[in-house]
């Protein structure tokens, strides 16, 4: 077998539930395989870890080519709505959690989660906005120390 | 297809080392393959293992993770702890199960 991935630290760029769950699954499949993980939300993604959101996260439905529909009809109430139930049930039988359980479930695999420094500042957040599963608010810098020696994905 | 010997057996494994054919595992072999990843099995670890085969036979693939924190009796953080090399992978292999085929 050729070299094996040790480490990788994901980035979460963006608010949407497509945009947040790759990188979750990315990192819960890193740890079940014995792969040390960070995660990294910045701008819209720390949606993501904010108490008052994170249970909110919904699906976009306009502007989202893959939802296979015209972005007219993308823009009715109750559409983005309606299309984040059939998802999430979709997602349940396969056995992905809801954002916030997610969250926790991966906290505790080990996985270090850290919030943007500049995204907190730029949008006036505070620690306590975020659920206690995040670590701590770190510079890039930081991250790319942190990061060292493995691989960046970013979502 | 390769083989490692377990007490004197030569038994099939797959590229991951896990068993071929499950009718080779029993509770000796276990503690051989745990003892082969640095894991010395204790009630705990069993326990991880007794469920993981239950559902392999209900449902013919070892549970996610999730579902084995939810019903097993043993959280997230334990089970890092029992199988530490990540759960998926090592608890499937001592159980002498192939790898979980789901994602979470």
């Amino acid at each position: 077998m050729s070299e094996e991935l040790k480490k990788v630290s994901i980035v979460i760029s963006k608010g949407s539930l497509e945009g947040i769950y790759p990188g979750l699954i990315m990192a819960n499949g890193a740890r079940m395989e014995g792969i040390e993980a960070n995660l990294f939300f910045t701008f819209f993604g720390l949606d993501a870890v904010i108490n008052k959101r994170m249970d909110k996260i919904k699906v976009a439905t306009v502007g989202n080519p893959g939802m296979h529909m015209p972005t007219l009809l993308g823009i009715l109430p109750g559409m983005s709505a309606m299309a984040t139930k059939m998802m999430q049930k979709e997602m349940d039988k396969l056995d992905i959690p809801p954002v916030r359980e997610f969250i926790e479930m991966i906290h505790d695999t080990g996985c270090e989660i850290y919030g943007c420094k500049a995204t907190v500042e730029m949008f006036h957040l505070k620690k306590e906005d975020f659920c206690e599963q995040v670590d701590d608010i770190i510079t890039v810098g930081q991250f790319y120390e942190m990061s060292a020696g493995g691989e960046i994905i970013f979502t | 297809m390769a083989t490692v010997e377990i007490l004197g057996k030569q038994i099939e494994v797959d590229s991951d080392g896990c068993l071929v054919n499950l009718s080779d595992w029993n509770k000796e072999v276990a503690v051989e393959i745990a003892k082969s990843e640095g894991i010395e099995l204790t009630e705990k670890h069993w326990q991880v293992i007794e469920f993981m085969r239950k559902v392999y036979e209900e449902t013919g693939d070892a549970p996610s993770i999730r579902k084995l924190t939810k019903q097993s009796g043993v959280d997230t953080k334990e089970l890092y702890s029992l199988f530490p090399g990540g759960p998926a992978k090592k608890a499937a292999k001592i159980a002498g199960l192939s790898k979980p085929k789901s994602c979470v």
